[in-house]
């Protein structure tokens, strides 16, 4: 398609990345976001790159290599992964998930304790050992959206901060712009990646895309002496050891909650940094008496069944909604974005699945019918 | 109504311990609250960090302590006796009925407010050496004083370069100082009381120094036992005094720590240290029930204003190889120029000629944003020592007054604290049962080719419960 200018609303890990890989190809590409860059979930979460259910994943594992050379700033991406079992459930749930991830042809061993030992050295020497995986890995999401922004703007791309998308524009089946809190930008194409605010964006030319939102918690501490293996998890966590050291870990449960047309008002932690806390001692009670230094939560959009929604919408509107696995796949993610946008198909893989309109039908009270609504 | 098991609400067990006022603070007014209060008929709680533990008096917290404490630090029972002779308050606190709790810190606030519905009311966060827990309270009343104002300059991380309130804390509250000879940086009404504080305990004071007059510091010079002489700058040329101890006496720093984490709605008054709780006449925050009283309210001194202090930034750190963040090694130059730590190996091309002066142009100078990028602030200290110095030293690279200058907001908890002693190690059946690695939906899991097939029910099936990713 002939397309001159194209808005990207959101400046998180999957906008910026699809700005990046348009901005390659030749397109003049303006970002928009209410704030900083990657100020929501793109840069508050555990950094993982390990989704190996999505049809995005093996081109999330080509590209996670090379993506320090492509962007030319640093990404702290590592390569692999040991989860960690401490009971004998955890231990048969990781074994099965081995199972599926050789199934794809992604290699994961079984390892006993003393390997998982020798791999992470803090982790429990009691554990039952689990799985290491030779795929996924992890890299810091804080850098990480930095570097995608810094790389379009050394291509020629905007990047407008402190710039909200109010609505979109649309004159018959096109969508002609984006109103911002700046005035109206005009564009042949938009592509939206909002996060939270996507319902909102979409519904004001008339798409429904079913949302629920939620927030999440992290713990860190400060740094421990570096294992040779820095992405360690299991016993109901997520996370890593950053390069410098500190350990940085989530999971647990999620709170729902409301957000405004204008993103989450607060993302406040709770208490569940003790819950947290505990599971990290017994994962690695090595590392039992290293100080918590701080918490953070942060705000993830989730559709009904958990799955992205990566599909144009509404002739020239694409969408890309994330569900919460968006920084581990955003190097394939904006690939596929600027397939979409710019050649109508995604080259290197099939995301029919991952339709809009498999929605099509759902209840308009699912949210409720779930739970998935904030408490009272 | 329907609820999803791996939510948060309902996960939390009631506080271990409810109280009708909470206290936290055992300083002047803190300790003034709580026997009104007591007076007033209400249980009281009254809980205090002192003693703090030797490890993170070393870690210069919550006081810059600038390492000049003697081994007397490391006798608790010494330090109780010491701190309770100190502070005869404390007597009539026990006698009006106060329940106290020294060696006790308050680590977290929790206010229920949109987005944190699942709270089992509003509670906080307590800690000792062994344990933490939760407490709920109907007013909380946060009494937690102010900390050191740190500033940059070459040799500042020799032992004995410290603050106004760490010094005053060794000397008066735990008789642990071990120095003998101060050289005092500021002029104020802080600076002149450090002076008389180190007066009345036979501690030499070499000189005192200012700015608006000249005078500043070049580099200090130190060895074994930490600083040994100061290089000054003064208008006649380089000067030297023998000293050893620096006691950084400009200003202090309300301590709104707890308030910040827990959403209090905050304001900069530039009369009163900087950030400080959008208080009412009452003490009452914008959070219900929670009220500020004392120095973490605001510290009234005409000498220490946001522009002073930005004349002793803009002086001490001209060096651009001047360590700010003393925790993880970030400079002046790094901290200007957005760089990454030096871990990271190589600078790319694009990378070096990355600086703040290309983040300008995309908006205001965003202390988060640098902190991530450079990593200033990130530290053990948890900021304590750098915080407002970058956040001075990115407002004079951006042209900003210094009360324009940008804020990083606090998170808990709000002191160090060991994995295992944060820990709750007595979590909820709800809790241990609901615990899902990430939001329970098996169908997120599911191979994308398997989506529609009729593996699809058996991955469902696998997958639920403690899913990993």
């Amino acid at each position: 398609m002939a397309t001159s200018h194209i808005i990207v609303v959101g400046a998180g890990v999957t906008g910026l990345s699809a700005a990046w890989w348009l901005a390659k190809s030749g397109v003049a590409v303006t970002v928009v976001d209410k704030g900083v860059v990657g100020w929501e979930a793109s840069s508050r979460n555990g950094g993982g790159a390990s989704h190996y259910h999505s049809p995005l994943f093996a081109e999330e594992q080509r590209l996670w290599p090379l993506l320090d050379d492509m962007l030319g700033y640093p990404t702290e991406y590592r390569r692999g992964r040991v989860i960690v079992a401490l009971t004998p459930a955890q231990l048969a749930h990781y074994h099965y998930m081995a199972a599926m991830f050789t199934a794809q042809g992604f290699r994961a061993d079984h390892v006993d304790s003393a390997q998982a030992l020798d791999l992470a050295p803090l982790v429990n020497p009691a554990s039952l050992g689990g799985i290491r995986l030779h795929f996924g890995g992890h890299a810091n999401p804080q850098r990480t959206v930095q570097a995608y922004a810094w790389a379009t703007q050394d291509l020629g791309g905007r990047i407008l901060q402190h710039t909200a998308a109010l609505r979109l524009v649309a004159r018959g089946d096109r969508v002609t712009g984006v109103e911002t809190a700046r005035g109206l930008i005009e564009a042949d194409a938009v592509v939206v990646a909002a996060g939270p605010q996507t319902a909102d964006l979409l519904g004001s030319v008339g798409v429904v895309l079913p949302l629920s939102h939620a927030r999440a918690e992290m713990i860190v501490t400060e740094p421990a002496p570096l294992m040779p293996m820095g992405g360690v998890d299991g016993n109901g966590l997520y996370g890593r050891q950053t390069l410098r050291g500190n350990l940085a870990y989530g999971g647990g449960p999620h709170e729902w909650l409301d957000v405004a047309a204008d993103g989450p008002a607060t993302r406040p932690t709770s208490p569940l940094s003790r819950n947290l806390a505990r599971r990290v001692a017994e994962l690695l009670p090595a590392a039992a008496s290293l100080r918590v230094l701080r918490s953070w939560a942060g705000v993830v959009e989730t559709t009904p069944d958990g799955r992205p929604v990566i599909d144009t919408v509404h002739g020239n509107l694409t969408v890309a909604v994330m569900s919460g696995v968006g920084f581990g796949l955003s190097p394939a993610t904006g690939h596929a974005v600027r397939d979409l946008v710019l050649d109508g198909r995604c080259s290197f893989a099939d995301l029919g699945k991952l339709r809009l309109d498999r929605f099509a039908g759902l209840a308009d009270d699912w949210r409720t019918a779930r739970g998935w609504t904030a408490a009272a | 109504m329907i609820r999803d098991v791996h939510a948060l609400d309902g996960k939390f067990a009631p506080p271990e311990r409810h109280v009708e006022v909470l206290v936290i603070g055992a300083g002047a007014a803190g300790t003034a609250a709580a026997i009104a209060a007591a007076r007033g008929g209400a249980a009281v709680m009254l809980v205090d960090e002192n003693p703090v533990a030797p490890d993170l008096m070393w870690a210069d917290v919550p006081l810059h302590f600038g390492g000049r404490m003697t081994g007397a630090v490391d006798r608790p029972d010494r330090m109780i006796e010491t701190l309770l002779a100190a502070n005869p308050a404390l007597a009539e606190a026990f006698d009006a009925g106060v329940e106290v709790l020294l060696g006790t810190t308050a680590w977290g606030l929790y206010v229920p407010q949109p987005g944190l519905a699942a709270l089992p009311g509003s509670v906080v966060g307590l800690a000792d050496s062994e344990r933490s827990w939760l407490v709920g309270f109907d007013r909380c009343i946060v009494a937690a004083g102010a900390r050191d104002l740190a500033f940059a300059f070459p040799g500042w991380e020799h032992p004995g370069v410290m603050g106004a309130q760490g010094f005053h804390a060794l000397v008066e509250h735990y008789g642990a100082f071990d120095g003998r000879r101060l050289l005092i940086v500021g002029s104020g009404e802080l600076a002149v009381a450090t002076a008389r504080l180190a007066e009345r305990h036979s501690i030499d004071v070499a000189a005192m120094i200012e700015i608006r007059d000249g005078h500043s510091i070049a580099r200090v010079e130190g060895g074994l036992h930490g600083v040994e002489r100061v290089v000054l700058r003064t208008p006649a040329g380089e000067r030297v005094i023998e000293c050893d101890t620096v006691c950084l006496a400009v200003g202090v720093v309300p301590a709104i720590e707890l308030l910040a984490a827990a959403g209090a709605r905050l304001t900069v008054d530039a009369a009163r240290g900087g950030h400080v709780p959008v208080c009412a006449a009452d003490g009452a925050t914008s959070l219900p029930g929670v009220f500020a009283v004392g120095d973490c309210a605001g510290v009234a001194s005409p000498a220490d204003t946001l522009d002073h202090r930005a004349e002793w930034s803009a002086a001490l750190t001209a060096d651009p190889s001047t360590t700010v963040c003393l925790c993880e090694e970030v400079t002046r130059a790094d901290l200007t120029g957005v760089q990454p730590p030096g871990y990271l190996g190589a600078r790319s091309a694009p990378m070096a000629a990355r600086s703040l002066c290309s983040l300008l142009a995309d908006g205001a100078p965003d202390q988060d944003q640098i902190k991530r990028l450079t990593r200033a602030g990130m530290g053990l200290c948890q900021g304590r020592r750098c915080r407002e110095q970058v956040a001075l030293i990115l407002a004079a690279e951006a042209g900003l007054v210094a009360a324009a200058a940008p804020f990083t907001g606090y998170r808990a908890p709000v002191r160090p604290l060991p994995l295992a002693v944060l820990a709750d190690w007595a979590e909820t059946a709800a809790m241990t049962d609901g615990w899902d690695v990430w939001f329970g939906i098996p169908d997120q899991w599911i191979p994308y080719a398997d989506i529609g097939t009729d593996r699809e029910a058996a991955h469902r099936a696998a997958l639920g419960g403690t899913m990993h990713l």
